[in-house]
């Protein structure tokens, strides 16, 4: 009973870590398509940036751990926002199937730079020595870094939370998702808007993709292989919600590591399985609406 | 009397010859012939466009014509390939119904997959596509029994195509037995998309509300076409499988779904041809890419996809009309 219950709670917790990771790479991706309608199939990319550049910051430049991440988050964001204004920007009213080549295209780019600057083999995190190892709750002993991605997480979805219901930009962008030709009546800067919110994506992804390299390994082909885990985290959760991929992401982060445990000889399976089911029974997703 | 054509004699003209055979619709074929005296060496390399480009003719039916945008096709080719391979492996070696019932099998599980799937649209049909092909993969991956899992399968005999013609060693047979079977598809999906049926497929691709509205089975014609697709890949993946001898995961992959795609909207998507010009250009500059520069090669291929999605929005044969109604129009002129 002991035993189940040992692994019931360290499902949870790893689950759970993975989830936060899972949640801001995607995040980013779900309000970027809800509100333009973009195939952005080149957001894990973003996620890849952040990840190399807080770990070279930290591991040739010994620069402390929270101003790495932060330098990345940044450095994703601006990379983001200049890609948005010189080349997305341009397709937005082109066809899905232009957009799918257009993001396919980047991810090449960014694949082959990678590979050129830090070699195929995929980068290792060294969280700093106050985030190693265990520490104790009392009843329990808790891997560290895990528990500090699950608070950072929950911090960051609370604040994501608390900025898109409480502040005038919050509204402007749930405005433009909900109706975006009203939103520009209305005297909302759409074009703006849109740049602002690619750019925040990328910045989230940029920091996800820093502080999960240890879940979801850093390497050349980051963008593609887990791309289609950001998928299914945004179309599961639905469009344009920042509600919706949370979910999505708890539930895909906890079943994704439960499976794995429990039933090794099914692999991933049961995560399409699943996937496919809800699609099934909400074609819009959890969280999403019919437009 | 008069008729309705009377009013529009041009238009009428031109609609009733679109389906004539042109001359330069040979000029791929001619081209294939040629590249087999001229380049014995590449025949290997020749059967991978080939099959590659079956595959994207397959794909261009339902994509390009019935605007089913689809990241999943792999599935199909996959599924194919290891018909083919499974049944070569088990003492099944005559090739022909190998590629009939690789096909048959294909096509199969586009009518039921087809069934479920094309109720749905937009972002959700795309990932619905691209789950049932990750979940097929990984049930290649975990029945190691059958498949050979992550190693691969291995250990086919191919017997001779009609008891005559020997898999050689310098893939001589390979090569012309994917240019006649890519030749039969050709005239196959050609037909389709002439009749009845193919237009009502682009007509369901520009408006789904009008083709609802004059009654037509919108789910019928989308999930039979998907079906023929699909068939169409899995045939193209038997191609693979009995020319290589060899089935890796690979052939289910998310990649392999993804390349195709690439390689169809580049060439052109819903112009038939699209697939001749893409396939050939996306994988000779990969080869061409790869042997120069093994590092950050696909940044070529990357550049070429991001300057044909900002510049020629319907691929190169876009580009190549817009080149031909330049100079015509100068001569005009």
């Amino acid at each position: 009973m002991d035993a189940a219950l040992d692994s019931a709670v360290s499902i949870a917790f790893h689950g759970l870590a993975f989830a936060m990771v899972l949640y801001l790479v995607s995040v980013g991706l779900s309000i970027t398509m809800g509100l333009m309608g973009f195939v952005n199939l080149a957001h894990g990319a973003f996620a890849a940036a952040g990840g190399y550049i807080a770990i070279t910051l930290m591991n040739q430049a010994d620069m402390p751990f929270p101003l790495a991440l932060l330098i990345a988050a940044l450095a994703g964001g601006l990379l983001g926002m200049v890609l948005e204004r010189t080349l997305y920007s341009r397709l937005y009213g082109s066809t899905e199937l232009n957009q799918v080549l257009f993001t396919i295209g980047l991810i090449f780019i960014a694949t082959a730079a990678a590979r050129w600057i830090w070699g195929p083999l995929s980068q290792p995190l060294h969280p700093p020595s106050y985030l190693q190892g265990e520490f104790d709750l009392g009843f329990r002993r808790f891997p560290a870094y895990r528990s500090f991605l699950i608070m950072a997480g929950a911090a960051l979805v609370t604040l994501l939370w608390l900025g898109l219901e409480r502040t005038r930009f919050g509204a402007q962008v749930r405005a433009a998702v909900d109706n975006r030709r009203m939103a520009q009546s209305v005297g909302i800067n759409t074009s703006r808007l849109f740049t602002l919110t690619f750019a925040l994506g990328s910045a989230l992804a940029a920091l996800g993709g820093a502080v999960g390299a240890d879940i979801l390994a850093l390497d050349p082909d980051y963008a593609l292989e887990h791309l289609v885990y950001f998928l299914i985290v945004v179309a599961v959760g639905g469009l344009g919600s920042i509600k919706g991929p949370f979910i999505a992401a708890l539930a895909l982060g906890t079943a994704d590591i439960g499976f794995k445990y429990l039933l090794p000889q099914f692999g991933a399976f049961f995560i399409y399985a699943m996937t496919l089911a809800v699609l099934l029974w909400r074609p819009h997703g959890l969280f999403g609406r019919a437009r | 009397m008069t008729t309705l054509a009377d009013g529009f004699p041009a238009a009428i003209a031109e609609l009733s010859r679109r389906h004539r055979l042109r001359l330069s619709e040979m000029l791929p074929w001619i081209i294939a012939v040629a590249c087999f005296f001229v380049f014995p060496e590449y025949l290997a390399l020749g059967t991978q466009i080939l099959i590659s480009t079956l595959f994207a003719l397959s794909l261009d039916l339902i994509l390009g014509y019935g605007g089913v945008v689809t990241l999943g096709q792999a599935a199909f080719f996959g599924v194919g390939a290891y018909t083919a391979g499974i049944l070569a492996v088990y003492g099944w070696t005559e090739p022909l119904s190998g590629l009939v019932a690789a096909g048959a099998v294909a096509g199969a599980l586009g009518v039921v997959t087809g069934l479920i799937l094309l109720r749905t649209e937009g972002l959700t049909l795309l990932m619905l596509t691209l789950v049932v092909a990750a979940m097929i993969g990984e049930a290649a991956n975990k029945a190691g029994e059958w498949t050979g899992g992550a190693d691969g399968l291995q250990g086919m005999t191919i017997a001779p195509i009609l008891g005559l013609f020997r898999f050689d060693l310098y893939g001589r047979t390979s090569y012309l037995y994917a240019l006649v079977v890519l030749f039969l598809a050709w005239l196959l999906v050609r037909a389709i998309v002439h009749s009845p049926f193919g237009r009502s497929l682009t007509g369901i691709r520009e408006c789904v509300a009008r083709m609802h509205a004059i009654g037509s089975p919108v789910l019928r014609r989308l999930v039979t076409a998907y079906a023929i697709a699909g068939a169409l890949s899995g045939i193209a993946g038997a191609l693979l499988a009995q020319t290589e001898q060899f089935v890796s995961l690979e052939v289910l992959s998310f990649a392999r779904s993804g390349a195709v795609v690439i390689m169809l909207i580049l060439g052109g998507a819903g112009r038939l041809y699209g697939a001749f010009v893409g396939v050939p250009l996306y994988m000779l500059a990969q080869d061409q890419l790869a042997e120069q520069f093994p590092i950050y090669w696909s940044t070529g291929i990357g550049l070429l996809l991001i300057a044909v999605a900002l510049g020629a929005r319907g691929g190169v044969l876009d580009l190549w009309d817009a080149l031909l109604s330049r100079v015509r129009g100068h001569r005009r002129q």
